[in-house]
């Protein structure tokens, strides 16, 4: 049951947020926060009581589950659940809340009720997306977390705000009715197979088909998964959608909403197509790590500042998508790794691009310079997640790409060279995003100070989970190894003949280790 | 006498049925224009009555019943949005109410 | 007491995280005291695990210290561990050794500075950063330290954010080393994935076993090691760096970009030896890019007229001395040089520091001049300094360490007489430009007028280098000059001995009275252009040709250019071209041919009845001729 409420406490969250908002603007906000921090003990507690499980598989391949025939004439089910997998992104979703709630603190002036509404029903929607194991209830989540943030978009954006609010429709809206068509070529398929027509996820994995089909009915989830992704070329929504965005639009975006693309191929695409994915996986690859390098060089390109970062973005999940086609559990590792930093990251850099706009009333970096004299502390939280976007060691990113890159280093290693460039250009656009806005003379356009005690503590928590994710990765790492083990991705043939030779290294090496010791 | 053969019936009710379409179709006043549309109605109901002689059967007398009673529907609230247009626009020039248009 | 190796580097993060939490709220003295104070117990540190280690029992050799796991998935791991060894002891001594002194001396260059905080912090980062580089015993968290010294380089040369040009410099030097740590990247993943192991010791281990010499594993590992070691080493072709890195404080470019963080590529070959000697290519690639750069760099630092580009270009050529000693086999005599370069640079340059802030911060040696009599501190110093980058015989350390590479470079199995010409041209150029300075900077006539002298903060700790300067050298000597082996024997736990070639007896003292020589008349050069005849000097730059090959060196042989023009400038167009990404045109195409596709549709929707009537007709007649016709 405890699963339903985590979808459940947010929607009647919203609501009486809605409802509070009417008489005080700042109720509706400790309201927000209140759902969120219920959420978040939701989650802990699966954490910290349920996921003793996780390593055992004593409920099968759920921490927990809860599964009931919802329109039973169609064999659609209400089946939620939770795996290590989705755990991690929960308790992503959970983190971001907070951070969109914080970062609209004092941004949202208008109709404040309805604000985090629709905050927290698209939050509501992405956990709904996250714990379904039902195609049919996973398509209906799909589109439901996309109306409150087109509103988001639309009622509290910037300049050309309805532009970006369509484009962003438009382009996730056909994105899911080609993945419902997947969906529904799957269902008949398996049903006339079996006789049994379900839209179970669990009775749909290991449905045989021949390979025309099954590379079809992959590329629909495909193109679904990397439009939201966004994979070059489906990119072009995410640069409008997060430049026009609030900026808790911005940060439940970059962080949260991407993700359910790259979940949605490590849960669906790859899964339920295993040989069709395999066929494309360097096709995959190639667009992957050109990603990398367009985002990369298109972010360096920009003189709007949150332009820059969803550019960024793109480079970013460049990796991800890199990760999930490499086929292993190095690089699947490193993938969730990405999607998890990248969060925090580029969800940290929007939010202080939401306070630079705030304070100085523009985005355009032509016109900014020497922020760093009047505001040190925004400097000193801007470079250190500049620095964890361009992957410095020692922060969660550099984990999530290393993890990809030597995990795809097996597959190909012409793509990982390239897709190691383009480590280097994220470093010239982070840098020049730096320097823009923080360096040089001050050209004394900032108005309202350096962060304030709330932003600062925010940003704080933000970095001490960044350095936490990079230097203890390996508690991410265990929670998510039994949830990749039970998806069959890792078991890929390439993957145990790795583990086989890595098995002997590692035996080889511990018999030195106890030479050299001596 | 001759006999009144059931073609020249359907000949006749497809002349009616033409002289109302190319009435509808060119005549601007719309108080010509149903009457247009009244004339293509019986020249259906002629046919129907011509078929159902052929045929010796009630069918075809019991349709043109019914296309009666739906002439009479169409007549008033024909009339009443005729009624209506004259009020609105001063005018029963069909071709004057295209406010409609894409 | 070696199980405490780990407070080595965590007393500077220690300081690093107090400055820059509490850095703003404290006094200047307390953030100096902090600041140089926590290098300086890392030096003690240092010293005291040192002597335990060294007072160990006969045998133990190295010492390894588990910290934990950092990343255990399908069989890769990779730990946080240290390893203590003779090679990374003495790399330890050195870094917190200079840089505990160059703390000490900050506190009296940056007095004046409103940032004193900020300063220390990231100086304190990077000591942190550079120990964990030099201990660490995983490849990959040696790639930490390695990334963290780079970045500390960029937040440092930056450091006077204000003037973009400085930033424009940090960010070239990041970016470039940052091309290089790719290389040194993919190494990693190359090693990982054929080896299962990143920890160095079995790395060579198992590829001494796995990969036979010459093999194809062996030479693509090594030569992606080296591209990481020449982006960070400044060395050919990716050296433009570090004359540019030369904006950064004084301070930090005698840490930084002398002593230590640019000797990392150098300890990483030597550290990663056994690799280098299963790819002998590789190997002689090494020697080569060394012995091309001391040439090239050397060449360029006697144009020059920035008296820290002066040294920012010997220092390139320096490690190119170290690199060529690499590639010949001579491990411990390029970590000697290392060693020695550490002392005597970070001296010139806190000479160099003390000259600047005496006279306004003019960095233009043809400004200063006569400076001789009016700093004298400062000159007796630097001139220790100078003669011990121009191997002055018998006295200073620099000969002996410069020597013993030049003898090895023929001597050595590997070595050839090319390495050993462009090493003696090498010391050659090296007193020229040496003493070019020195002549410039402190003799002739007087330009300027010295307001206030270089405090004792700042002219101790140039005295102790200077000190060292003359006296490292005694402790590795040639056969010649009593023929002691005490750094090399050392040393000899971690790195191989170098095995000479069959040489007539004499050969090496011969070999080592030509070089010392050649650079004896480097420094007479010197006095006769610099000093002596100046017009002859001026007369060579006033020619045509010799105006021509002055730019030409001075702009550092056009290796700028060469990248500004086919790599940053097209990089540049395209991005700047494709700002409002050309694929959005494709939608944009599909939005236009759409709405165009809705304006002719809608011209038949003219809201006439009677033309909807006639459509309906013919829609009827289509209809039933379909049917009738069928």
């Amino acid at each position: 049951m405890i699963i339903v409420w985590l979808i459940l406490v947010p929607l009647a969250g919203g609501l009486i947020a809605w409802y509070s908002g009417k008489r005080s603007a700042s109720l509706a906000r400790y309201i927000s926060v209140l759902t969120l921090a219920l959420m978040f003990g939701l989650v802990m507690k699966i954490l910290l009581q349920d996921s003793a499980a996780i390593g055992m598989n004593i409920y099968g391949p759920w921490i927990l589950e809860i599964k009931q025939e919802w329109i039973p004439q169609i064999g659609a089910g209400f089946h939620l659940a939770v795996d290590g997998l989705n755990l991690l992104l929960l308790l992503l979703t959970v983190f971001l809340g907070f951070a969109a709630v914080a970062s609209s603190w004092t941004e949202i002036k208008e109709r404040v009720g309805l604000f985090y509404l629709m905050l927290l029903w698209v939050l509501a929607g992405i956990i709904g997306v996250f714990l379904s194991m039902d195609l049919f209830l996973f398509y209906v989540f799909w589109e439901l977390m996309l109306v409150p943030m087109y509103f988001l978009i639309v009622l509290w954006g910037h300049e050309n705000r309805r532009y970006a609010a369509f484009k962003f429709f438009l382009f996730t809206q056909a994105g899911g009715l080609i993945m419902l068509v997947g969906v529904l070529g799957l269902y008949f398929i398996h049903g006339r197979q079996t006789g049994q027509y379900t839209f179970e996820y669990m009775s749909l994995v290991g449905t045989s088909m021949g390979r025309l089909t099954e590379l079809l009915l992959m590329s629909c989830f495909f193109i679904a998964f990397a439009v939201k992704l966004p994979a070059v070329p489906l990119h072009t929504w995410l640069a409008d959608a997060h430049t026009e965005a609030p900026t808790a639009g911005s940060v439940v975006l970059a962080g949260l909403l991407l993700k359910t693309g790259a979940y949605g191929l490590i849960r669906f695409a790859l899964p339920l197509f295993p040989n069709a994915s395999a066929e494309v996986a360097p096709g995959c690859m190639v667009i992957a790590v050109i990603g990398v390098i367009y985002g990369s060089i298109m972010a360096f390109a920009q003189t709007d500042i949150k332009r820059l970062i969803a550019y960024s973005s793109i480079s970013h999940m460049g990796f991800v998508l890199l990760g999930i086609y490499a086929w292993s559990e190095v690089a699947l590792q490193g993938a969730i790794m990405q999607i998890v930093c990248h969060g925090i990251a580029t969800g940290a850099l929007f939010i202080i691009a939401g306070t630079i706009q705030e304070r100085t009333g523009t985005r355009d970096m032509g016109r900014m310079g020497g922020l760093w004299e009047t505001a040190p502390r925004m400097g000193a939280a801007a470079l250190f997640f500049a620095l964890a976007s361009l992957g410095l060691p020692g922060l969660g990113n550099f984990i999530g790409e290393f993890m990809v890159l030597l995990g795809s280093y097996r597959v190909n290693i012409v793509i990982t060279a390239i897709g190691a460039a383009g480590v280097v250009s994220a470093t010239v656009y982070s840098l020049w995003l730096i320097q823009r806005v923080f360096h040089g003379r001050d050209v004394n356009i900032l108005k309202g100070g350096d962060l304030a005690a709330r932003e600062m503590a925010l940003m704080a928590v933000m970095m001490a989970a960044l350095i936490w994710l990079g230097l203890f990765p390996q508690q991410i790492f265990n929670i998510s190894q039994p949830a990749l083990k039970n998806l069959r991705v890792a078991d890929a043939s390439s993957g145990a003949e790795i583990l086989a030779r890595k098995g002997e290294g590692d035996s080889r090496g511990g018999n030195i280790r106890e030479g050299f010791r001596q | 006498m001759t006999a009144v053969y059931s073609e020249h019936a359907l000949v006749l009710s497809v002349v009616l049925f033409a002289l109302g379409l190319f009435g509808v179709l060119i005549r601007r006043n719309i108080i010509f224009i149903l009457l247009s549309i009244e004339i293509m109605l019986n020249a259906a109901g002629l046919a129907f009555v011509a078929a159902g002689a052929k045929w010796a059967a009630a069918d075809g007398q019991v349709m043109f019943i019914f296309i009666l009673a739906m002439a009479a529907a169409e007549v008033s609230v024909g009339l009443a949005l005729a009624l209506q247009m004259h009020h609105k626009l001063k005018t029963l020039d069909a071709d004057s109410a295209d406010r409609m248009k894409g | 007491m070696p199980e405490f190796l780990w407070i080595i580097p965590a007393l500077p993060f220690g300081g690093f995280l107090l400055l820059a939490i509490a850095g703003r709220r404290v006094s200047k003295t307390w953030v100096a005291l902090i600041g140089a104070g926590s290098v300086g117990l890392a030096f003690a540190a240092a010293l005291s695990v040192g002597i335990s280690f060294i007072g160990a029992a006969p045998g133990v050799n190295s010492y390894v210290l588990d910290l934990g796991t950092w990343i255990s998935v399908n069989g890769f791991t990779s730990s946080f561990s240290l390893y203590l060894d003779a090679l990374s002891l003495v790399m330890v001594l050195v870094i917190t050794f200079v840089g505990f002194l160059i703390h000490i001396y900050s506190a009296g260059f940056m007095a004046g500075e409103e940032d004193y905080a900020r300063f220390f912090a990231y100086m304190n980062l990077f000591i942190g950063s550079m120990l964990i580089l030099v201990l660490a015993d995983d490849l990959l968290f040696l790639y930490l330290g390695w990334e963290g010294v780079g970045l500390c380089s960029y937040l440092l040369i930056g450091f006077w954010y204000k003037d973009p040009l400085n930033g424009l410099a940090a960010r070239k030097a990041f970016v470039v080393t940052r091309i290089g740590d790719t290389s040194l990247s993919l190494g990693l993943f190359l090693l990982a994935t054929n080896l299962g192991t990143l920890r160095i010791q079995e790395v060579m281990y198992l590829a001494a076993g796995r990969w036979p010499v010459g093999s194809g594993m062996a030479l693509a590992a090594s030569a992606l090691l080296l591209g990481g070691a020449i982006g960070k080493s400044a060395q050919l072709p990716l050296q433009t760096w570090l004359p540019d890195a030369m904006a950064g404080p004084t301070p930090v470019s005698a840490l930084i970009h002398a002593a230590t963080m640019v000797t990392a590529g150098v300890y990483l070959i030597a550290r990663t030896h056994l690799l280098f000697t299963l790819a002998p290519q590789v190997q002689t690639a090494v020697a080569v890019i060394g012995a091309l750069t001391l040439v090239v760099a050397g060449l360029s630092a006697v144009t020059q007229r920035d008296i820290k580009r002066v040294l920012a270009y010997s220092t390139i050529s320096q490690i190119g001395y170290m690199f060529v000693a690499l590639g010949v086999g001579a491990w411990s005599a390029a970590i000697f040089h290392f060693m020695t370069h550490a002392f005597f640079k970070a001296l010139l340059f806190l000479g160099a520091g003390m000259v600047i802030i005496s006279v306004d911060h003019e960095h233009d040696m043809f400004k200063m001049g006569g400076l001789r009599s009016q700093l004298p501190a400062v000159f007796w110093t630097f001139l220790i300094g100078a003669c011990s980058l121009s191997a002055l015989p018998f006295v200073t350390a620099g000969f002996y360490s410069k020597e013993l590479i030049i003898y090895y470079s023929l001597a050595s199995p590997l070595g050839n007489r090319w390495l050993w010409v462009a090493g003696v041209l090498g010391a050659f150029i090296t007193s020229l430009y040496a003493f070019r300075m020195v002549f410039i900077t402190f003799f002739g006539e007087s330009r300027f007028r010295v307001r206030e002298r270089p405090g004792m903060i700042m002219t101790v700790p140039a005295a102790v280098l200077a000190v060292l300067s003359l006296v490292a050298g005694f402790i590795e000597l040639p056969a010649s000059a009593g023929k002691t082996r005490i750094f090399s024997t050392f040393l000899s736990s971690s790195l191989p001995a170098i095995t000479i070639r069959e040489a007539a007896p004499g050969a090496e003292t011969a070999l080592s009275a030509f070089a010392a020589i050649v650079s004896l008349l480097g420094i007479f050069l010197a006095y006769i252009l610099f000093f002596h005849r100046r017009r002859y000097a001026d007369r060579l730059t006033a020619s045509r040709a010799g105006r021509l090959g002055h730019r030409f060196l001075f702009g550092g042989w056009g290796f700028d250019w060469l990248y500004n023009a086919f790599i940053v400038r097209p990089f540049v167009w395209i991005a700047r071209i494709n700002k409002d990404d050309f694929i959005d045109l494709v939608y944009l195409g599909m939005l236009w041919s759409g709405s165009r596709l809705s304006n002719i549709l809608s011209i038949s929707q003219n809201g006439k009845v009677r033309t909807y009537a006639l459509g309906i007709a013919f829609g009827a007649v289509i209809a039933l001729a379909i049917m009738v016709f069928k």
